[in-house]
C-alpha cells in the first residue's frame, strides 16, 4: 500500500486525509469533501492577501530545497503588463520520493484547486503541470480531473462565475531527472533539452516563455487550499517555528512497512524508521538511513535521534529534503549503495557542465573499481577532493546531488570503502 | 554619468587593477581591457548566447560565497574581481583534469594540436598529469556534414557549434544528442547540415572535434604561416587570415572586423580563396621578337629587363594610338591604377570588366555578411580606374593599343587581339587568346602580394603576401610601375607602400588614405558612397 497508512505512530493525515478513496478522484466525490471551497474563498481575496496567508503560515516548499513559499511568490513582478506563468513541478525525480504521485492519483482536484489558487496569487494566466512522463496513470487521471474542472466552470475562463480566468495544461515530461529541476523544466516545458539555465535570470524575472514564473512542487500546492481554508495559525499548531504544518514522507529500502506515511513535522526520524515504519525486516540495526531522497547525505544508525524538521536534519548533517528516507540495515554494502546513486547521477546528468558530466562518470568508474576489490588508498583521497571540486561549481545542484551522499558515506563509512582496497604489498623485512 | 540617472559605465577592480567598462559589459570582456584573459571555451565573442556551461571562465568576487561565471556576470560599480585566486585557480585546473578524463590525448595526430584550447590551457593550470585511471569512453569519429568531420572523443561540449549554427545562422539542423557523459553533437534527426555558413563551426571548435575535411591530416599548426589577408570571393571583402604551409594554402579563416563580417565568413569564399591559387601558371615573360631578330615571330621567354625594355619601347613608339583594355574586377586598386595610368598615356579610355554571377547568401544574424551576386573582389575599384562593366565576350581592339590585365578572355575568338598594333597581356596565366599577345607579363595573384581591394560600400582593405610568386611572376604594380619609369613616368616601386602612396596622392577615391593608416581593419574610400555607386571618371593619373 503506497498511499498514507496507519501506524503505531501518530500519523497526521491533512494533506493525505482522502487517498484511498476513490469516490475523492470525481469532482462530485471532491465537492462532497468540501473541495473548491478554498478556491472560492480566494476570489473574495487579493492576490496580495493571498500571498500573506501563506507566508504566515510558513509553508516551505517540498520539493527539496524547502524555500518560503509566500516569500517566492512575493518575488513575482506586480502590474508588469506581462503574461504570468505558474508551473506545477509533478516530476518527481528524486530516488526514494513516491509521494507526489499519490497526492495526483487519490486528489487530482486538490492539486488544480492548489494550482489555482496560487496562479491567483501571482497573477499566473495559464498554470502548467509537468509531470513525469513515467506517471503514466497519474497523467490519466490528472487529465480527467482537468477535463470536469473545465466543464464545470473550475478552470479556464470566468472561474465560478468570477470574472478571473485561468487556464490549467498538463504537459507529460520526456524522462530525465533534471526536468525536476525548475529551469531544466522550464526548458523541457518550452520544448527544448531539459537543461538547467545559468541564474539570472531567475524565473521570476523571465522563466517559462521568457515571463514570470513560479515553480511549485506538488506537495506544496497541494497544501495551500487548506492553509487557506483554515488559516496560517491552524497551519502552525503543527511543526516547529522554521518548518510549520505536515510533511508526507515516503519511506523505503529495509522497513517492515515501508510506503507514504503524513507526519506532523518534527517527529524523531527514529520514531519515523521505528514505530511507523517498524524498523528492519530482518530485525539487525540500522546501519545507514539517507533521510531526504538519494541526493542528501548519509547518515549513521545512531544519528537518527534528530528532529525531522528542515533545520533539524541540517543541524545533524543531512538535509529534509524530499523526506524521503532510504533505510540500509547492518548487512547493507555501502560502497554498493553509493555505487548505485552515483550511477543514477552520472546517467541524469544533462550534460552541461563539465564537472558534473564528468566528475559524475568518473566517481562511478572508481567506485565500481574499489567495488570489484581493485581500489587502492588515495582513491578516497581522490574521491573526496573531486567532492570539493564538484560543489558549487555548477549551473545546478546535480553535481552536489552526488556529493553529499558521497562525501558523507566516506566520513562515516570509511572503513566500508577501506575493506574492499587492495591490499598493500608490504616489503618483507 | 547619464542624466535619467542609469550609470553609462561602472568601475571595477580586476585583478587588482581599476577599470571603467561600459555598464551591461560582462566581467570576462572588462577583464580583457585589463589585459586579463579568462580562460574560456563555451563564450564566444560572436555568439550571442551565453550559457556559462564550460565552468572555465569562473572567477572569485569579493563578498560572493561561490565562484561566478565572468562571461555571465555583469560588471558592477565597487566589485572587486579575482580572476587568479587559489580557489579559481585550483577550479580552472580541476575542469581541465575533468575534460581529460574521456579525451583521448591523441594530439599527436589531432589537427588542432598546437592551436587548442584544451592543450593551452592544460599548460596554463599547470594540469599535466592525471589521476584518471579508468578506462576512456570511446565514440569514434564521424562525418556532420559533406564537408566536415566530427572527432566525438575530443569534444568538450561547449555547444559554440549548436548555437552558432542556432544563434548566428538560425539554423537549427545541429544539437547536442544524448546528455551526460554520453553527449555528442549531431544533426537533428532527418535533418543535414547543409548552410552556406557553416564552416564557422569548425573555427569556433576551441579543440579539435571539428575539422574541415579538406584540411584533415594536412598541416601542423607549427609548420602553418598565418597571412592577413581579404576574401576575393565577392565584393563584400571578407577579412580573412589565410595558413599556408611549403608555399600552398592549406586553410582559411575569417578574421574579425566589426564592420564588415564580423567573426565568420561564408563556405563559397574558403574553397574560392584555395581554388583562385591553384592551376597552371605564367611564370616567364615572353615577347614576340627583340633579340637583333627583329619585330614578328613567335613568343620567347626573356628575362624583366628584356621583356620591361621592349615592351616600353613599343609603347613610346605607339604614342597615345587610343585602344582598348581588359581588365579583371579581380585586380588590385594598386594594379588597377598603375594600369589606368598607362593606358591614359596610350590614350586608352575604355577597360571592359565582367563580372561573373553566382547564388547569394546571407547570415540573418550579420547584415553587413553576405555572399553577394558578383562574385568580384574590386568591381569598385576597377570603377574608380575608368572601368566600364559590360556582358558578353570581351571586346577586340581595331587597330591602336590592347591591353588586358588578367582577364581569362573566356568566349574571346581564336585571333583575339590580331587587329591590335600592340597587344600588351598581364595574367597570372595564360589562357589561348592571350598567346596572341605581343608581350606576356606574368604577375601576381593577390595571395602572393601585398595590395588593397575596394569592396562594395566603398571600403580599402589592406591583403597581404601569403604565398611566394611562382618563377618571375611580380606584382602587377610592381611591373608597370617599371615599364612606366622606363618612359619617364615615375620610379620603380618596389613596395606596396610606395605603390599606395603614388595612388593615394593621384587617384581622388584615395585621397588622404595611407598603408599605415587602413591598418588591418581598412577604411572607406573619400566619398565611398557616391563614387562606388558609378562607374568613376579617370583618375587623373597623368595630371
Amino acid at each position: 500500500m503506497s498511499f498514507p497508512h496507519g501506524s503505531d505512530l501518530e500519523t497526521t493525515t491533512r494533506l493525505s486525509r482522502h487517498q484511498g478513496e476513490a469516490e475523492a478522484r470525481t469532482l462530485e466525490g471532491w465537492r462532497a469533501r468540501g473541495g473548491y471551497e478554498a478556491l472560492r474563498r480566494s476570489l473574495d481575496m487579493s492576490p496580495a492577501e493571498i500571498t500573506e496567508v501563506v507566508k504566515a503560515s510558513g509553508l516551505r516548499g517540498r520539493g527539496g530545497a524547502g524555500f518560503p513559499t509566500g516569500l517566492k511568490w512575493s518575488f513575482m513582478p506586480k502590474d508588469d503588463g506581462k503574461p504570468h506563468y505558474l508551473c506545477c513541478n509533478a516530476d518527481e525525480s528524486e530516488p526514494g520520493a513516491f509521494k507526489d504521485r499519490e497526492v495526483i492519483r487519490w486528489t487530482p482536484h486538490l492539486l488544480i484547486e492548489g494550482c489555482l489558487i496560487a496562479s491567483r496569487a501571482i497573477g499566473a494566466e495559464h498554470a502548467y503541470i509537468y509531470v513525469r512522463g513515467e506517471f503514466f496513470e497519474e497523467t490519466q487521471v490528472l487529465n480527467a480531473a482537468v477535463v470536469e474542472a473545465y466543464e464545470n466552470g473550475l478552470a479556464g475562463d470566468g472561474i465560478l462565475g468570477s470574472s478571473w480566468s485561468c487556464d490549467v495544461t498538463i504537459h507529460a515530461g520526456a524522462g530525465a531527472y533534471i526536468a525536476g529541476e525548475e529551469t531544466g523544466l522550464m526548458n523541457s516545458l518550452m520544448g527544448n533539452r531539459a537543461e538547467p539555465w545559468a541564474k539570472p535570470p531567475f524565473p521570476a524575472q523571465a522563466g517559462a516563455f521568457g515571463m514570470p514564473t513560479t515553480v511549485n512542487n506538488v506537495e506544496t500546492l497541494a497544501a495551500v487550499p487548506m492553509i487557506l481554508e483554515n488559516g496560517a495559525d491552524w497551519y502552525r499548531q503543527w511543526g516547529s517555528e522554521e518548518s510549520p504544518g505536515t510533511k508526507l514522507w515516503s519511506c523505503s529500502g529495509h522497513l517492515v512497512r515501508p510506503g507514504n506515511y503524513e507526519f506532523a513535522l518534527g517527529l524523531p526520524l527514529s520514531d519515523i524508521i521505528f514505530e511507523a515504519c517498524g524498523g528492519t525486516p530482518s530485525g539487525k540495526p540500522v546501519k545507514a538511513v539517507i533521510p531526504g531522497g538519494s541526493s542528501t547525505a548519509f547518515l549513521t544508525g545512531d544519528e537518527l535521534d534528530c528532529a525531522t524538521t528542515y533545520e533539524g536534519l541540517a543541524e545533524a548533517g543531512s538535509a529534509l529534503g524530499t523526506a524521503s528516507p532510504i533505510v540500509m540495515d547492518e548487512d547493507t554494502d555501502i560502497v554498493a549503495a553509493m555505487r548505485r546513486i552515483a550511477q543514477f547521477y552520472a546517467h541524469e546528468s544533462c550534460g552541461q557542465c563539465v564537472q558534473c558530466r564528468e566528475g559524475t562518470s568518473w566517481v562511478v568508474r572508481i567506485l565500481q573499481r574499489i567495488e570489484a576489490g581493485d581500489g587502492r588508498p588515495a582513491d578516497i583521497d581522490t574521491l573526496y577532493e573531486l567532492c570539493e571540486q564538484m560543489t558549487g561549481r555548477t549551473i545546478c545542484v546535480l553535481a552536489d546531488s552526488v556529493v553529499f551522499p558521497l562525501a558523507s558515506s566516506l566520513d562515516k563509512f570509511r572503513a566500508d570503502y577501506e575493506a574492499r582496497m587492495k591490499p598493500t604489498l608490504v616489503a618483507a623485512g | 554619468m547619464a542624466e535619467n540617472g542609469a550609470k553609462a559605465t561602472v568601475t571595477l577592480r580586476i585583478d587588482g587593477v581599476e577599470v571603467t567598462v561600459p555598464s551591461g559589459t560582462r566581467v570576462i570582456e572588462a577583464a580583457e581591457h585589463v589585459g586579463v584573459v579568462v580562460p574560456r571555451y563555451c563564450y564566444h565573442p560572436g555568439i550571442p548566447t551565453r550559457p556559462a556551461q564550460c565552468r572555465m571562465c569562473l572567477v572569485e568576487v569579493e563578498g560572493r560565497p561561490k565562484l561566478e561565471p565572468s562571461c555571465t556576470l555583469q560588471a558592477a560599480d565597487d566589485m572587486v574581481v579575482n580572476t587568479a585566486s587559489d580557489t579559481a585557480r585550483t577550479a580552472r585546473q580541476s575542469v581541465i583534469e575533468f575534460l581529460l578524463v574521456n579525451h583521448p590525448l591523441d594530439c599527436p595526430i589531432c589537427d588542432a594540436a598546437g592551436q587548442c584550447m584544451l592543450q593551452d590551457y592544460a599548460y596554463v593550470t599547470n594540469q599535466l598529469e592525471s589521476r584518471v585511471d579508468e578506462p576512456k569512453r570511446i565514440m569514434g569519429r564521424d562525418r556532420i556534414s559533406d564537408d566536415i568531420l566530427y572527432f566525438a572523443d575530443r569534444c568538450v561540449i561547449c555547444t559554440r557549434c549548436v548555437r552558432f549554427m542556432r544563434d548566428v545562422a538560425e539554423d537549427d539542423s545541429l544539437i547536442v544528442a544524448q546528455r551526460g557523459d554520453k553527449a555528442y553533437i549531431d544533426t537533428f534527426p532527418g535533418r543535414e547540415l547543409d548552410n552556406p555558413f557553416q564552416g564557422n563551426i569548425v573555427d569556433v571548435c576551441p579543440v579539435g572535434a571539428l575539422v574541415h575535411e579538406d584540411f584533415v591530416f594536412k598541416a601542423r599548426s607549427w609548420d602553418m604561416d598565418a597571412t592577413a589577408s581579404v576574401c576575393p570571393g565577392c565584393p563584400t571583402g571578407c577579412n580573412v587570415t589565410i595558413d599556408t604551409k611549403e608555399n600552398q594554402i592549406v586553410r582559411v579563416k575569417p578574421r574579425h572586423n566589426a564592420a564588415v563580417n564580423s567573426w565568420w565568413m561564408c563556405d563559397y569564399g574558403r574553397k574560392h580563396l584555395v581554388m583562385t591559387n591553384r592551376g597552371v601558371r605564367a611564370e616567364l615573360p615572353l615577347i614576340r621578337g627583340g633579340d637583333g631578330g627583329g619585330d614578328g615571330g613567335e613568343l620567347r621567354p626573356v628575362d624583366w629587363a628584356t621583356a620591361l625594355d621592349w615592351v616600353a619601347e613599343k609603347i613610346d613608339a605607339l604614342g597615345a594610338p587610343g585602344g582598348r583594355a581588359v581588365v579583371s574586377p579581380d585586380a588590385s586598386n594598386e594594379n588597377l591604377f598603375y594600369l589606368r595610368t598607362l593606358l591614359d598615356r596610350l590614350g586608352v579610355a575604355d577597360a571592359d570588366f565582367r563580372v561573373s554571377q553566382g547564388e547569394t547568401a546571407e547570415l540573418p544574424t550579420v547584415p553587413t555578411l553576405k555572399l553577394r551576386a558578383d562574385r568580384a573582389a574590386n568591381a569598385t575599384g576597377a570603377g574608380f580606374f575608368g572601368g566600364r562593366r559590360v556582358d558578353g565576350p570581351p571586346n577586340d581592339a581595331a587597330g591602336g593599343a590592347l591591353v588586358v590585365l588578367d582577364d581569362e578572355l573566356e568566349g574571346a575568338g581564336e585571333d583575339f587581339g590580331g587587329s591590335a598594333d600592340f597587344f600588351l597581356y598581364l595574367g597570372t596565366r595564360l589562357p589561348g587568346p592571350a598567346r596572341n599577345a605581343d608581350a606576356v607579363l606574368p604577375i601576381a595573384t593577390f595571395a602572393e602580394m601585398d595590395g588593397t581591394f575596394t569592396n562594395f560600400e566603398g571600403r580599402v582593405q589592406r591583403f597581404h603576401q601569403a604565398l611566394r610568386p611562382p618563377g618571375l611572376a611580380r606584382p602587377g604594380w610592381m611591373v608597370l610601375s617599371r615599364v612606366l619609369a622606363r618612359l619617364g613616368d615615375g620610379e620603380a616601386v618596389d613596395d606596396v607602400r610606395g605603390a599606395f602612396e603614388r595612388m593615394a596622392a593621384r587617384a581622388p577615391a584615395f585621397a588622404g588614405l595611407t598603408w599605415d593608416g587602413i591598418g588591418l581593419k581598412g577604411a572607406p574610400a573619400a566619398g565611398a558612397a557616391s563614387e562606388a555607386a558609378g562607374v568613376a571618371g579617370s583618375a587623373e593619373a597623368g595630371a
